[in-house]
Order: C-alpha cells, then structure tokens, then sequence
C-alpha cells in the first residue's frame, strides 16, 4: 500500500500513540518505585557511582573549559562599554541560568546514557531480563528503577559541579590573566546572581533534564531488538533523541521560568 | 512490561499535554501573537516615528484597537509612513487623529488614535492626514536650555548698573 493511503497513516498514528503510551506508562511506573528504590539503596548507590562518578572526569574538565571561553568572549563584549568588572556576574549567570544543566545534560546523554542503554540491551539480548521475569523478579524494579533513580539525583549534582569549575575557570581567565579586578568579579556576581530565580530555576531545569535523559537512555535499551546492531542502534537513538529532548525543554523551561 | 490495550489513548493524551504545554509556555513568553479578528488597513505619515516598531499597538482611549503592520521611509515626501490594522469591530471617522505615545514614562511606544468629529467613517486603505509625531528627549532637553539661557538673560542687566 502507498504510505500516504488513509490506512496507513491511521496505522501509523495508533502505532505512534501506542508507543507514547507505552511510554508514559513505564515513565509512571519508574516514578512511582520511588519508595521501593530508596528502600535498598546499595543499588541505587552503586548505579550513582557508575553514572555520576565515572562521568566526573569529562564534566570538570568541560567545566573548567567552558569557563575559560566564556572569560574570554564576555571580557571582550564588555569592555567595549566599559562594562569589564560586571565579567563575574556575566559568567555565573550563563553557566548557572543555561549552559551548566544544559551541556551537562548533553554530555550526561553521550557518557552515560549510552552506557545505560548498551548495558540495559545486552541485558535484553543475552536474556536476563527474561531469566528475571521467569524467576518472579520484576526487571523495572530491580534494574531500570535504581537506574533511572541514580540518573535524576546524579545529573543536578554535575551540573553543579560544571558550573562552580566554570565560575572558577572564568575567574582564573578575568582575574588572574587578564587582570579584571578580583573584588568587582566575585562582589557583582554576589549581588546579581539570586539564590531562587537564578540557582533554583538552574537545579530546576537539571532535575527535568535527568528525568528526561535517564528515561530516554533506559526506554531506548528496553526496547531494543536483542541483536548486536539493535543494540547499536538504540545506542545512536539514545544521544539522538535525549539530545532534542534536552534542548527542546530547555527552550519550553527558559520561556516559561525567564520569560520576560 | 506488559502492552496494554490502552497504550494508545495514554499516548493521545499525553500528546495532547506535551502539545498544551507548549503553547503555554510560547503565550506566556509573548512571543505567539493569535489574534483572530478581522481587520482593514490604514496608512499614517509622521515627522518622527520615535521607537515605534512593527507590532506595537494602536490605543484609543487605552484599549488596544489595532497594530502597526509595517514602518516604511517615503523619499519623496521624506517622512516615515505608517501602515496599520485595525480591528475591524472598531470604525473611526474621517478626522481622526494620531499621537505617538509612551506607555509609563520609559516605556514602549505606542500609536495613539483620538476620534475626530466628522460623520464619514475611515475607509480600508485610507491615509489619515492629523499625525503627530513622537517627543524626542534630546529636543525637549535643547528646547528647555534654549528657555533657561533667554530668561537669564534678561534678569542680569540689573547688577551691572552702578
């Protein structure tokens, strides 16, 4: 049949919304094993350990990076208005409002969201988590609510972590090569940076992305096809798709959060 | 985890929330403009347009009762020309007048249009002749020392007589 025939984009429709909803339904049920994750957290904190320290090395250094870029091109802007010592407030509020839970996320999708789909599809292809099911041991429970529990903790924690190496970095650029002065740096940013609107909007957006990086990492591994190339596959998917979700909320999260 | 025969309709509806959310968050941020009342059209020349930009309102009386289109420069009469739509629910006369205002006292600019006396109601495509352009600070700056240095002018003459 063409794919245009009624038909067929009916078909595709229901597939797609069956998908959503398939979905939306594990996402509910990962939420909802809240209580039976923390209930044993030695798995918890050893998937916290496996996706937040492992991912520590490649969030400083972009951290401290990032910093230093932004040192360098917001010195520049500024003092072309004479704005130089307002250089701290510029760089604690880009990395905190913006690029620190944003490129963290990104960064987070490519480390360790495919780590968590490839080893969620392994598992699916060497049949562990049908041994499981056999046993009466409930696999989301047991592998995916740790997992996805771990992600949304540890992902706002690095984001901080990137921020605070990127407010260093900024300093080290402004203060000790360029020669801004040291006490404008850190008083403007005192003054500017609110502790709610900037920091908590920032966490806010961190938690949202955990969510949904971790959710999209663990799905894309669920459903692979259990074949060496289905596994690849879903690996490509995950960075894919996490990434468009990322900067897709982002866009919703700042023009609802920051909207003027 | 099982499929479940509602899969779909989670699925729709949940579409349906991603889908509100968005045009939330898009309303809330200013920057979706809806607006399904008709209109017509009219033109406007100005000496001085101000800060007046494509999307800003026409007011009368404070009630938003149109927008400016777009903002051209005519070379031959060497103003800026002004074209507007305005709802179409809302008819003014002939000899209506327009003032580029300031909402607040640093605000955005904003056309504001006065009704005139006259019985024939603007047609679309209609230029309306009464404009006034907008104050420019830096000509009310020179406008005041102007006065200032005429009146102390006159007052210093008398110290000087012995």
């Amino acid at each position: 049949m063409n794919r245009l025939h009624p038909a067929c984009i009916g078909r595709g429709l229901r597939e797609y919304g069956t998908a959503v909803g398939y979905a939306t339904r594990l996402l509910l049920r990962l939420v909802c094993l809240l209580g039976a994750t923390l209930r044993r957290p030695r798995l918890m904190g050893d998937q916290i350990h496996f996706l937040g320290n492992y991912s520590l090395a490649i969030i400083g250094v972009s951290g401290l990076f990032v910093g230093l870029v932004l040192g360098l091109q917001g010195y520049y802007t500024l003092q072309r208005y004479g704005a130089s010592e307002a250089l701290g407030l510029l760089v604690a509020l880009s990395l905190v409002r913006e690029l620190g839970p944003v490129v963290t996320a990104l960064l987070f999708a490519g480390r360790a969201g495919t780590a968590l789909t490839a080893e969620i599809g392994l598992m699916k292809a060497g049949e562990q988590l049908s041994a499981m099911e056999m046993m009466a041991v409930d696999p989301v429970r047991r592998i995916l609510a740790p997992r996805f529990w771990a992600g949304v903790i540890a992902l706002p924690l690095l984001a901080a972590m990137f921020s605070a190496v990127g407010v260093i970095g900024g300093w080290v650029v402004g203060v000790l090569l360029i020669g801004v002065d040291g006490g404008a740096f850190w008083g403007q940013m005192q003054q500017g940076v609110d502790w709610w609107a900037d920091v908590g909007n920032g966490v806010l957006k961190s938690v949202v992305f955990g969510v949904a990086v971790t959710f999209i990492a663990l799905l894309q591994g669920y459903l692979a096809k259990p074949t060496p190339e289905g596994v690849s596959r879903a690996t490509t998917r995950t960075v894919v798709m996490a990434s468009l979700a990322i900067l897709g909320l982002d866009f919703l999260l700042t023009a609802t959060m920051f909207s003027i | 985890m099982q499929q479940s025969k509602n899969d779909m309709w989670v699925g729709l509806f949940v579409l349906l929330g991603a889908a509100a959310l968005v045009f939330l968050a898009l309303q809330s941020a200013n920057l979706l403009s809806l607006s399904f009342q008709p209109t017509y059209a009219v033109t406007a020349r100005f000496d001085n347009i101000g800060g007046l930009k494509p999307k800003s309102a026409v007011r009368s009386a404070g009630v938003v009762v149109g927008r400016v289109q777009s903002i051209t420069f005519d070379d031959q009469t060497f103003q800026a020309s002004v074209h507007m739509e305005l709802e179409k629910q809302y008819r003014f006369p002939k000899d209506s007048s327009l003032k580029i205002l300031t909402t607040g006292l640093l605000g955005d600019q904003y056309i504001g249009i006065e009704a005139g006396a006259d019985e024939a109601l603007l047609a679309p495509g209609d230029r309306i002749v009464a404009t006034q352009s907008a104050v420019v600070l830096e000509n009310l700056i020179g406008q005041f020392l102007y006065n200032k240095a005429e009146e102390g002018g006159t007052s210093t003459p008398a110290p000087e007589k012995q």
